[in-house]
Formats: structure tokens, C-alpha cells, sequence
């Protein structure tokens, strides 16, 4: 066990150095945090290990700075050399803060970037006016923006350097996810499942903004970027057209499948991964077929965009189970201690299974639930496909009652942290159930295209707690201890080399527990909800900081960030009903915390 | 017994041509003028004298029980439902509470329906008769109790909806008041 996880280790490791010989040679290891899931294989692990089990306890506010945005702040504050970036949610403002001035309790304002998208872009975000960060690569910030463009700023001076409309609202179409650089190449992907958009995700140049490909998730294979390399693992995965064939008429061109999570890449064997959302509408009935390829990973080529494999996770998906959640690439002894470490990527599936993938073939390795389930019976690793389960089925003029996970999922897009000391992935996730109702809808272009009503509440796991931290061994496939939450945990998760790990809750308490046992090692009240994704960083005076952003919102705390009426427990896609509790429990807010020792 | 008949006789149809002339109805309702609501402002603040509660139209909708239930399914027909739900609000703002971004009077909700607002409300011109407006507007006020209880729905349609329209207790709006601390109200 210990042997084959420090293997993984010096294999995570050696990827890790490819960027420290990049950085300038005074540099400490991990003194940067440039993109939201740190590194391309997406593990959120800092080597950092100056705060650590035996002081984390003295934590304590080093400085703060308002975004003058009380929305959801769902934001990774990134750092580059002397200076953080902070995106907000819309307006999507970019901030650059000076650690320097930070440090000696000046203004870090540096300077801000508005990229004014339009003000109707708030009409077509499904859950709260979130954005998931911006990224550093090679001198320049890029983010986009919730009316559908892509920014390209100059990281020293805050200039403008392009800015590119990649679709437009009036169809429905948002962007809300943080986009991957890679050698020059910028991927972005579009929000819109509720809205009956078509899902893609484009490349574009990182020089210009110029889109090289566009890889749609529905339509015929040209379209989908599938050609003679497309060579999927499973027999339901084969096909031709099968983005227009897998659905009834022309649905495909409404069918989902948008891509408002997370890109990951391997460099080794030049892939990206992502998966796609959940296919329009909601309500299956009006969608017989399997729906490709929604709630689908792909990989593909991430100079040329060709698919290289492609699996559904939830062929003709029923309940808005999205596949956006991060694909989180490791070399893991998955086949027993004495054979090689397979080539894997890591998925905590929002249907409740956590899948080991072979990432070169497209392998289901294995598919585990992490919670309690009844919307489908496992999955066949033979067909690969899931066993749905007739009995939760949603019909038009039905309501099936208690069915779990809930519509966001075991867990939604917060992403995990992987920790290639301890072995262990850190989970923030969600227990919740939900009453589920088909109805009628029609497709208007720019409206919502759901036709479901829901209910939600705390799943059989515990009636009590709707938030769940788990650490998950992903070698003998269980949990190794859980920490329970009021409320889900919809903050991302962060490890560091200090064997200590950070993440956030809505009732608005930053915490630091013992990566190895989960015992509390400190904790801190914040002012509003936390939503964001941590960070941490080497301040230019050589000490270890942690970073998050404080305010609540996003499809979880859409009650508090919206002013939205409890009353009513079908709002916000039926989020409402579970967080009756949570205007109670905090309020809006919008402020970037940053801790460290005393 | 003969003294009774009599009087029955004399009152019966009296009674029956009262309650006839109760039940009497128009065959048409006729709501206000798209032109009316058009002219209406979103504010009572007035350079001068406000002139606004002389020129805001009721909506005769708001007491018949057929234009509200008619507007109920408007309001799920055109996907209204899926931005502001049962009237608990998620990707659109709340309409059961008494805070009313753009005004909360019929005219000034037929006014948003149909122009639109700049923070997400889209315009729904020429996707709507002006009547199927002035039914979706008598529904949305049905939702914070400020139609006819007797003719709001006492139902809502959907499972586990909120507290139906006719039971609902009446939320006077407040004209053009935007939700505290929110950068930009949808």
C-alpha cells in the first residue's frame, strides 16, 4: 500500500516538475498558484507545508479585500509572482492585488479589468451569476464572462488584449467555467443546459482569440470532431452520427450537453479531458434515446480536437445528473500493490459513483458508490453502461418521490483535492434527495427549457446534514472518514504538503483538518458563505498564505444570493425546499480572505 | 298554507331574478389598453406633482376565476415558471413577496412582461396577445394575494407548490424597490 502510493507520488511529482524547472530558479517549489485546480491534471495539492498539523491552529487573518460583488463567489484566487487575481462573479470584474502592499496592510488594488458584459446575461444563468476563475499562462489572465466572451488581459498591466464572442445569450447561452491554457491554446466551454442550447467547447488562440475548432457534444461525428482516431471503449459508445441519431428529430440542436466544468490535460499522452452536461430539457419523455453525447466524457487531441474515446456516463439521462465534475488525471496500483500503476483518470461522478477510468482507452476500471443511491442500480462494466432503475423513473403526470442523489448530484462542479502523500482524495460533496415531476414544456429560444418540477431535501444518509467531506481511498474504494455539514459542501477542496486540508461552508466557517484523520485543527467564521475554491501561495516574504473567497450563492445558496422567497419550495430548480435554513444562517456577501501564521 | 304558497309565489321570483342579475356576466372582459400601460411610469417619484395613481388602470382579469387559471398556464406555457418557479423566484427575482423591482401595479407588470427589463427580463413582444398578458399579469398578482381570492386559484397545478394563490395573504407591493445590497437585481 505505502509503496505503490509513493509511487504515485514521485510520478504526480515529476509532472510537478516540469513546472518548477519553468519557474525562475529563486522560486520555491509551489510558490504559485496559476489556475483554479493548480496544475493540468487538476489536484488541487500544494507541496507547501509550512502551515501543518501542529500550528495550523494558530491561522489567523492576514489581510482582506472586498470585490464589491455580493453574489456567488465560486472564484479560485490565483497568484503569479508577487500578485493574486481575483475574478468576480458577474460583472466579472478581474482584480490584480499587490502581496507586497498586502503584506504591509495597504490597498493591494493593483489594478481592475471590466470586461461590462451585457446586463441581460443575468437572465440565462441557471444558478446564481457565478464564474469558477480566471488563469495564468505565459504573461497574460484569461476569463470569461456570463454573456459568452472570452478574455485575454496583460497579467502586468491590466490591458486588454482581445476579447472574443463565442455565442450569444439571446439562445440562451452563458459561461460561467474557468478555461484551461495549454501551449498556446485556450479551451472554453458554454453554460446553458437549462436553456436548451447546444453544448460545445471551442479552442482558441491564445495570441489572438481566434477559434482554431469547435467541438460540439451533439450533431453529425464532423461536428462532435469524431473521425477515424475516435476509438471508444464500449460497443454503445460506436456509431456513426450517433450526436443525432441517439435523439428524436432535430432535438440534438437543443439537446444540452454544454460544458461549464473542468478541462483537464495530460502531457503525456497530449489529451484533454471534460465531460458534458446534462441533455434539454430536463423532462426525458420528450427526448427517447441515449441523448449523445451528453453527460459524456470526452478525450481528445488537444492540438487537433479529435475525440480519441468518449463514454456516457448517464445514457438518456433522467435527472439533470451533468457529467461536468472534474476528471482529475493520476497513475494509480489500482490492480493490486505488485502490478504497474494504471494510467487513470479520477471522476466523482454527480450520479454517486466515483469512476477510475483507464484514460488512454476509456476503460471503466470501476465504478464505486460514494453515497447512498437509488436513481440507477450500479453500472455493467462489461456494456459500460449505467443500470437505470425503472421504478425512479419521471413520467409526465407522475411524481416519484425520494429519489437520490438529488438533481445536483453526489457532488456538483467543487472540485476535490488529491493528496499523493496521503493517497487520499478529498471530496466536498452534497447529501440530498428530491421529489421529482415531469411536466409539459415547449422550446422558446432564450427561455428556460426545463419541464420538471422538484423538491429537494436531505438524502437517507443523514436527514440532518445536506453537506458531506469525505476522504475517499481510491485503492480499496471507501471512505476513510466523512465530516458532516448542515449544509452541502459546495466549496472546493485544498491539501497541501502540510498534510492539513482546507475548505469552506455555507454557513460561512473556513476549516483546517488533519488530512490524514479529519480532526479539527482550527476553524474560522467569514462573512458570508463560502462557495469559492482555496488557495495557497508563498507571499514575497517567503511565508505560506491560504486564500478564499467568501459569499454565498451559486444553484445551492441561490436563496440568499437572489432574495428569493422560502416559501415557495420549488425555487431555484427546487434548491429552495433544502435551504429553507440557510438565509438564517448567513448573509450575502463578497470578500477575498487571506490567512496565515502569526 | 294557500297565504304561503302566495308568498312564495310573489317572492320566489324575485329572489330568482336577484340572484339571476348576481350571476350575470360579461360576455367579454376587456383589460386595459397596451397603450395605458405603455404610458405608465416605473416610479412615483415625479419631477412635480405625481400623476402616476390617476393613470395606473386596475385589471379586470384579477377577479375572474377562467383569466386567472388561464394565466397560470400561461405562466408554465411560456417558461416564466422556469425563471421565477411557483413565485419563490430563482434565475428571475421572487413574485409572492412584496418587493417589486419595476413596480408591482398591473400596468406596470403587463409594462415588464411585454418590454422587458435590462437585467434579464426579456421582452415578450410579439410572442403574446395583449389579453394573454393581462391573464399572466392577474396570475403574478395572484401570487403575493392581490387578486379576487374568490376567483384565484385555490390550487396551485403542480405538486409541492407553495401556498396556493387563494389562500395566500394579500402582500401590498412597494413600487420600484430593489432587493438590499444586490450589485445588479435581475
Amino acid at each position: 500500500m505505502k509503496r505503490h502510493l509513493s509511487i504515485a507520488a514521485v510520478v504526480l511529482t515529476s509532472f510537478f516538475g516540469i513546472r518548477i524547472q519553468a519557474a525562475p530558479a529563486t522560486q520555491p517549489a509551489d510558490a504559485e498558484w496559476t489556475m483554479p485546480l493548480k496544475n493540468y491534471q487538476g489536484t488541487r495539492y500544494s507541496e507547501l507545508d509550512q502551515i501543518k498539523i501542529d500550528n495550523a491552529k494558530s491561522l489567523q487573518v492576514a489581510w482582506t479585500f472586498s470585490t464589491g460583488v455580493n453574489r456567488g463567489q465560486e472564484a479560485a484566487p490565483i497568484v503569479v509572482g508577487k500578485t493574486m487575481y481575483v475574478v468576480t462573479p458577474f460583472p466579472n470584474i478581474l482584480y490584480a492585488l499587490d502581496l507586497e502592499k498586502a503584506a504591509k496592510k495597504e490597498n493591494p488594488k493593483k489594478w481592475q479589468y471590466e470586461p461590462k458584459p451585457e446586463a441581460a446575461a443575468q437572465g440565462v444563468a441557471c444558478c446564481d451569476l457565478v464564474n469558477r476563475g480566471c488563469i495564468y499562462d505565459n504573461g497574460f489572465i484569461y476569463f470569461n464572462t456570463l454573456d459568452v466572451q472570452t478574455c485575454c488581459v496583460n497579467a502586468e498591466t491590466g490591458k486588454e488584449v482581445w476579447k472574443v464572442k463565442l455565442g450569444s445569450i439571446n439562445t440562451g447561452e452563458s459561461i460561467t467555467m474557468a478555461p484551461l491554457v495549454v501551449k498556446g491554446k485556450v479551451y472554453v466551454g458554454d453554460s446553458g443546459g437549462e436553456f436548451g442550447v447546444r453544448g460545445w467547447l471551442k479552442c482558441l488562440d491564445a495570441k489572438s482569440g481566434a477559434t482554431l475548432w469547435t467541438a460540439y457534444s451533439t450533431g453529425p461525428d464532423d461536428d462532435v470532431r469524431i473521425g477515424p482516431r475516435f476509438k471508444p471503449y464500449y460497443d454503445f459508445m460506436k456509431g456513426k452520427d450517433q450526436g443525432v441519431t441517439s435523439w428524436p428529430g432535430e432535438k440534438w440542436k437543443i439537446g444540452g450537453g454544454t460544458v461549464w466544468g473542468w478541462v483537464t490535460y495530460d502531457p503525456e499522452s497530449n489529451l484533454i479531458f471534460y465531460g458534458t452536461s446534462n441533455p434539454g430539457s430536463w423532462n426525458a419523455e420528450l427526448r427517447p434515446g441515449d441523448n449523445k453525447f451528453s453527460s459524456t466524457v470526452f478525450a481528445r487531441d488537444a492540438d487537433t480536437g479529435e475525440a480519441v474515446w468518449a463514454y456516457q456516463y448517464n445514457p438518456h439521462d433522467l435527472f439533470d445528473h451533468d457529467e461536468i465534475n472534474e476528471h482529475i488525471i493520476l497513475d494509480l496500483k489500482v490492480d493490486g500493490p505488485d502490478k504497474p500503476a494504471r494510467k487513470v483518470i479520477v471522476h466523482p461522478g454527480r450520479n454517486g459513483f466515483m469512476y477510475i477510468i483507464d484514460r488512454n482507452t476509456g476503460q471503466v476500471l470501476s465504478a464505486t458508490p460514494y453515497i447512498n443511491q437509488n436513481a440507477a442500480k450500479g453500472v455493467d462494466l462489461k456494456s459500460g453502461r449505467l443500470i437505470p432503475n425503472p421504478e425512479m423513473e419521471p413520467k409526465v403526470g407522475k411524481t416519484i418521490r425520494n429519489i437520490y442523489p438529488a438533481s445536483p448530484g453526489a457532488k456538483d462542479w467543487q472540485p476535490c483535492a488529491y493528496s499523493p502523500r496521503t493517497g487520499y482524495l478529498y471530496v466536498p460533496h452534497q447529501n440530498l434527495a428530491c421529489d421529482f415531476e415531469s411536466v409539459e414544456t415547449s422550446y422558446i429560444e432564450g427561455t428556460p427549457y426545463v419541464g420538471a418540477n422538484e423538491k429537494m431535501y436531505a438524502g437517507p444518509d443523514d436527514p440532518a446534514n445536506m453537506g458531506f467531506f469525505d476522504c475517499w481511498d481510491l485503492i480499496n474504494k471507501k471512505v476513510v472518514w466523512r465530516l458532516k455539514e448542515k449544509f452541502p459542501c459546495w466549496s472546493g477542496a485544498l491539501v497541501t504538503g502540510g498534510d492539513v486540508v482546507f475548505f469552506g461552508t455555507m454557513d460561512g466557517r473556513f476549516r483546517c483538518v488533519n488530512a490524514h484523520d479529519g480532526s479539527s485543527l482550527w476553524e474560522i467564521q467569514t462573512g458570508s458563505g463560502i462557495i469559492g475554491q482555496p488557495t495557497t501561495y508563498l507571499g514575497p516574504d517567503g511565508k505560506q498564505y491560504v486564500a478564499v473567497l467568501s459569499g454565498v450563492g451559486g444553484w445551492a445558496g441561490a436563496v440568499v444570493a437572489g432574495d428569493l422567497d422560502i416559501r415557495d419550495p420549488t425555487g431555484a430548480l427546487g434548491f429552495v425546499n433544502a435551504m429553507k435554513d440557510l438565509p438564517k444562517a448567513t448573509q450575502k456577501g463578497g470578500t477575498l480572505y487571506v490567512f496565515a501564521l502569526p | 298554507m294557500k297565504r304561503l304558497a302566495l308568498v312564495i309565489l310573489v317572492i320566489a321570483p324575485i329572489v330568482i331574478s336577484e340572484s339571476c342579475k348576481r350571476e350575470e356576466r360579461a360576455y367579454r372582459i376587456q383589460p386595459p389598453d397596451a397603450e395605458v400601460a405603455d404610458a405608465v411610469p416605473v416610479t412615483s417619484f415625479q419631477v412635480g406633482p405625481s400623476t402616476q395613481a390617476a393613470t395606473m388602470p386596475s385589471n379586470p382579469y384579477e377577479n375572474n376565476a377562467y383569466a386567472l387559471t388561464e394565466g397560470q398556464r400561461l405562466f408554465n406555457a411560456m417558461n416564466c415558471v422556469g425563471c421565477h418557479f411557483h413565485g419563490g423566484g430563482g434565475i428571475g427575482p421572487p413574485l409572492m413577496d412584496s418587493t417589486w423591482i419595476y413596480g408591482g401595479e398591473p400596468a406596470q407588470i403587463f409594462d415588464t412582461i411585454i418590454r422587458g427589463r435590462p437585467n434579464g427580463m426579456p421582452s415578450f413582444r410579439n410572442h403574446l396577445q395583449d389579453s394573454q398578458a393581462w391573464m399572466i399579469v392577474a396570475y403574478v398578482r395572484s401570487l403575493s394575494g392581490n387578486a379576487n381570492p374568490n376567483a384565484a386559484p385555490g390550487r396551485d397545478d403542480n405538486m409541492n407548490g407553495p401556498i396556493p394563490p387563494a389562500s395566500i395573504k394579500k402582500q401590498p407591493a412597494t413600487q420600484s424597490s430593489q432587493p438590499p445590497s444586490t450589485v445588479m437585481p435581475s
